[in-house]
């Protein structure tokens, strides 16, 4: 009986086999890998140097600007402005830039992929059904499990950094941006093919303007996601607030790690609200809109 | 020359959806009916065989209950949906064997809609949803407002241009559905429950600009309804639908005078049930009072004033007395004869709760207005023959 006990293990299974197979990949690949790395460290570079060129002062105005603007209250955007402001204080200015060099350029090419796939899989039930449970795999995939082979095949650094990323964080806008135009109104999308517009015109003039609350609450989605990556990948070799965070935690300094992991923080809750609150008050208008043209007055 | 007074035709149009059509086709020409269809092989019968003639420049509107396939129907004219089966013919081409740039072109060009729950784009204003069918078409953007502005005025919403369609009323927003689908010029417009989704007040003044519009545009109008008496009001040719089949086509007169079935007849008289028209509804105030006691002078010069050949005359507690005419107000001015010596008595008056169809003989054998009373006799207003007449249409 005791076998009942026993799981019969059938197969073998030659990990090392997959590692060689990477390995020997990264070493055949190397000058497409090198350009794709060179690519993505010259993107981060970019946004870094961009970032740069800003001095701090116009940078915190910018941010208690842009709250004002977008959160449609002075007092937010001087409470982001100062939340910034103590990130710097406690000498974390530099660090928190090349974080957000980092997070920035993630988001844009997670955005510059996602978006058109998210549209892809809208308009396809074919595409819909092959893309989703990649997705799925993608989300419930530990995020370690990306850092290995990302690691195997460009080394430490930004670019791997970037590229796991933007794996990790590339999710959500897809599922929005395929979400928000398959709701938008069938009566409206019929109007607009029955006057007699091309898929391009369709996908362009009305689905994607349509879609575009939801669109931006998964932009909003993949910024927060990318943020949550900034200490993990800091085990890869990118610099910045989560490598303070790392240190901290190796060398057991309770207090430089709360510091930094404070900074984390508030750079995600910034980030957060001024894109959410582009969205919310534009999606309040809008689903009140659509509601109130296409629903209102439905029921005679 | 008969066959080109039909700018539409449906001709043995099916559409099923769901699987086994071939196994539900079968079926269906063996006289099952839908239920059973559906239950046994899963397949939904939108359409099976209908035959349609839409005449030019008319009015063809075409009722039918919810499931009824009438929407389904419409949209095969302009392909939204692509039937199973059948042709759709538009002036002599198959709009199935057109190609996908002339299908544009249909479109763009020959054909618009109208719908149900308006389908307004809500990022966009007034001006950019009625000018969309131009801009898709590339007409350069100040022509094309030139015209969408054209279109927005004969209906009626001057200064409007720039507003969000969210700050409209429904019965606007629905004339920007249909100013959006005259921009293009269309030789046939589809209306797909116009005016369901409107308060009855709205949806009659809206019913009553259509047809204007259309007595002056002379578009062909496919128009789906629900509502028998905004069929009748509308429709030059009325079709009846039932079960994704047609049940009977004719004028509004044919399918009261001679109803194919019972279907038909239920239909009907359902609903001239549901919507019972008392003659309070009716009733118009009169445009002139005159009392017993007022003087001739008075009379006549209200009656002048008023454009009116005849006037009920009351008493001081408003009962309605007589009738008086004109001719012989003038006559008894020179003999300086009181209104009581010249009136005309023993006229009729109905009561407010009178059924409409109950009135008409009355109001057709009366020339004159007919005065309407409550319990205690006294005037409410008036009926004539021409708004007794026009609640029937």
């Amino acid at each position: 009986m005791e076998w009942l006990f026993n799981f019969p293990e059938l197969f073998d299974l030659d990990t090392t086999a997959i590692d060689n197979a990477v390995r020997s990949f990264a070493v055949s690949a190397e000058a497409v890998l090198d350009m794709i790395k060179g690519g993505l460290n010259g993107q981060v570079n970019f946004v870094s140097m961009f970032l740069s060129y800003i001095p701090w002062p116009i940078f915190l105005l910018l941010i208690v600007f842009l709250g004002w603007r977008i959160r449609k209250s002075l007092k937010s955007g001087i409470l982001y402005g100062t939340l910034v402001f103590l990130v710097g204080a406690v000498g974390l200015w530099e660090l928190m830039r090349t974080t957000l060099a980092v997070v920035l350029a993630s988001v844009a090419i997670a955005l510059v992929i996602g978006i058109p796939i998210g549209i892809l899989i809208s308009n396809s039930e074919t595409a819909n059904k092959i893309v989703r449970p990649i997705l799925d795999t993608m989300q419930t995939m530990p995020v370690f499990v990306y850092l290995i082979p990302a690691l195997l095949l460009f080394g430490t650094g930004n670019a791997s950094g970037v590229i796991a990323t933007v794996i990790y964080a590339v999710v959500p806008v897809i599922r929005l941006t395929s979400l928000g135009i398959r709701q938008v109104d069938k009566e409206v999308i019929e109007a607009a093919k029955s006057f007699g517009s091309t898929r391009w015109q369709l996908l362009q003039k009305v689905q994607v303007p349509q879609a575009m609350p939801t669109i931006m609450t998964g932009v909003n989605q993949t910024l927060m996601m990318a943020m949550a990556m900034v200490v993990t990948t800091s085990m890869i070799g990118v610099r910045g607030l989560g490598m303070e965070v790392l240190n901290a935690v190796n060398r057991i300094e309770i207090g430089r790690g709360l510091v930094a992991g404070s900074a984390v923080v508030i750079l995600a809750i910034v980030l957060d609200r001024l894109t959410q609150g582009g969205v919310t008050s534009d999606k309040n208008k809008s689903a009140e809109k659509v509601e109130n043209i296409n629903e209102g007055g439905q029921g005679q | 020359m008969k066959k080109n007074n039909f700018i539409l035709k449906m001709e043995h149009v099916t559409k099923l959806y769901g699987p086994n059509r071939a196994e539900a086709s079968k079926m269906m020409t063996n006289g099952s009916n839908k239920d059973e269809v559906n239950k046994k092989t899963g397949c939904t019968v939108a359409l099976w065989d209908v035959n349609l003639e839409i005449p030019k420049e008319k009015i063809f509107v075409i009722i039918g209950l919810s499931g009824s396939g009438k929407s389904t129907a419409v949209r095969c004219f302009n392909r939204l949906t692509d039937p199973t089966g059948g042709k759709v013919v538009y002036e002599d081409r198959n709009v199935h064997e057109m190609s996908k740039k002339e299908l544009l072109e249909y479109r763009r060009n020959k054909i618009s809609m109208v719908f149900q729950s308006f389908g307004l784009m809500s990022h966009r204003d007034v001006l950019g949803n009625v000018s969309y069918g131009l801009e898709v078409k590339g007409i350069e953007q100040s022509k094309r407002e030139e015209i969408a502005k054209r279109f927005i005025s004969m209906i009626g919403l001057d200064g409007w241009e720039h507003q969000s369609c969210g700050k409209l009323s429904g019965g606007m927003r629905q004339r920007v559905g249909i100013a959006r689908a005259l921009v293009n010029d269309p030789e046939v417009l589809l209306m797909d429950e116009p005016f369901s989704a409107l308060d009855p007040l709205v949806r009659r003044d809206m019913q009553f600009e259509l047809l204007q519009i259309q007595r002056k545009l002379k578009k062909t109008i496919v128009f789906i309804t629900h509502d028998i008496d905004e069929a009748f009001k509308m429709g030059d040719t009325v079709c009846i639908m039932k079960d994704g089949k047609v049940v009977q086509t004719g004028t509004p007169e044919e399918l009261s005078m001679n109803p194919t079935d019972d279907y038909v007849r239920d239909f009907l008289e359902t609903a001239d049930k549901t919507k019972v028209m008392t003659v309070r509804n009716i009733m118009i105030t009169p445009s002139c009072i005159v009392r017993l006691g007022d003087n001739m002078d008075r009379a006549v010069h209200e009656m002048r004033k008023n454009n009116l050949s005849s006037v009920i005359v009351m008493d001081d507690e408003l009962h309605p007395k007589g009738m008086l005419f004109i001719g012989e107000a003038l006559q008894a001015r020179k003999d300086g004869k009181s209104i009581a010596q010249v009136l005309q008595t023993g006229i009729a008056t109905i009561s407010a709760d009178t059924l409409v169809s109950d009135v008409i003989l009355i109001a057709t054998e009366s020339a004159y207005p007919i005065a309407v009373t409550d319990e205690d006799g006294v005037m409410l207003g008036i009926v004539t023959k021409a708004s007794i007449l026009s609640s029937l249409n």
